[in-house]
């Protein structure tokens, strides 16, 4: 069963520094550093222009502003901003990228992510 | 003794373009005869591996994935200027680590990739860098695969736009000129990088001699496209 959504919206602010696993059933903001992983599955995490992330991220939609390492799964949508800097494979239905952007890493796009399909 | 910023100058062109939020450069097109046999076998072949060198485009990425092929991006060109690259060789000038950049880049299975496109990687990245990276992109290409790179030549000139591409699914290519920031500069101060050399035909047989076969398209914007089976 699907945990339920609010609508606040946590923040961790460009000087605070986490080290661990992150999880919840709210939106997410990162605007300092993270380190571990962020499961997110039915909420959006925004990753400021601070931000810098080094972890496994599964969320429902990300935006990426900064810098991020490691897996990432957007089951809904991805967000790279011209300032995003993202290395790790991106795995998601939707992506948006600025021109400015930089990836590296494979981009997978599947229509129904995290429902048990597999990948193309 | 040469600083950091420095060395990485000399990889960019002067530009006195350097207001803040300057709008996104324009899209130009150019036809491509390379492109147009990637595209052919792009368009009849499903869940190709391909493999981007070139400025992360959103455009190639929809593209690719579009398509059913599996979509691997790296912008070599940014990532070899990476200051943390730069070593003081025994004579206490700075050189770029070759071993150290493909430590972290380009790091696949071998025989990984169908298609890589390397656009114009190899005119405007360092120059001991470039043999080193054609010999990891063919270790990481499946045999039969294609590679595609564009050449200057000698009548294009030193000022020439480094562009980034994007595919069509044609022949046609569209184009946009590349700037961005050198790393630790403000994100407004933008730059576009340098042409470093001039390849001539015999040069290039000579990067790609490890391959099967090589092929030369020769187009009127004074660009060599080299179409290359690994």
């Amino acid at each position: 069963m699907d945990a339920p959504q609010t609508n606040e919206l946590a923040t961790i602010g460009k000087t605070v520094v986490v080290k661990g696993e992150i999880s919840g059933s709210e939106d997410l903001y990162v605007d300092g550093e993270v380190e571990g992983s962020i499961d997110l599955r039915n909420n959006s995490l925004t990753v400021g222009p601070n931000g810098k992330v080094k972890a496994s991220i599964n969320a429902k939609s990300v935006v990426i502003q900064g810098k991020v390492e490691g897996s990432l799964t957007a089951s809904d949508r991805l967000d790279l901003r011209k300032s995003a800097i993202v290395t790790g494979d991106v795995t998601t239905q939707r992506i948006a990228i600025e021109e400015g952007a930089f990836l590296k890493g494979k981009v997978d796009i599947q229509k129904e992510v995290g429902k048990g399909t597999a990948s193309s | 003794m040469a600083s950091v910023a420095y060395n990485l100058m000399k990889f960019f062109r002067s530009s006195s373009n350097q207001t803040a939020e300057a709008a996104p450069p324009q899209k130009l097109s150019r036809r491509s005869s390379g492109v147009g046999e990637i595209a052919r076998v792009l368009n009849s072949q499903e869940g190709l591996c391909v493999l981007d060198v070139g400025a992360t485009s959103a455009n190639n990425i929809r593209f690719f994935t579009d398509k059913g092929h599996k979509n691997y991006s790296e912008d070599l060109l940014r990532s070899s200027l990476d200051p943390a690259l730069r070593v003081q060789d025994g004579s206490g000038n700075l050189v770029i680590d070759s071993k150290k950049f493909l430590d972290d880049n380009l790091v696949y299975k071998n025989g990984q990739f169908d298609i890589v496109l390397c656009w114009n990687l190899p005119d405007y990245m360092e120059e001991n860098l470039v043999k080193p990276t054609i010999d990891r992109l063919w270790s990481v290409m499946k045999p039969g695969g294609l590679l595609l790179a564009f050449f200057h030549t000698r009548d294009a000139g030193p000022d020439s736009t480094c562009y980034r591409y994007h595919v069509t699914g044609t022949d046609m290519l569209d184009m946009q000129e590349v700037r961005f920031a050198l790393p630790g500069r403000p994100a407004s101060e933008k730059t576009s990088p340098r042409l470093q050399r001039v390849f001539n035909n015999r040069h290039i047989e000579n990067l790609f001699r490890d391959f099967a076969s090589i092929k030369f398209f020769l187009a009127r914007d004074n660009i060599r496209e080299v179409l290359v089976v690994r």
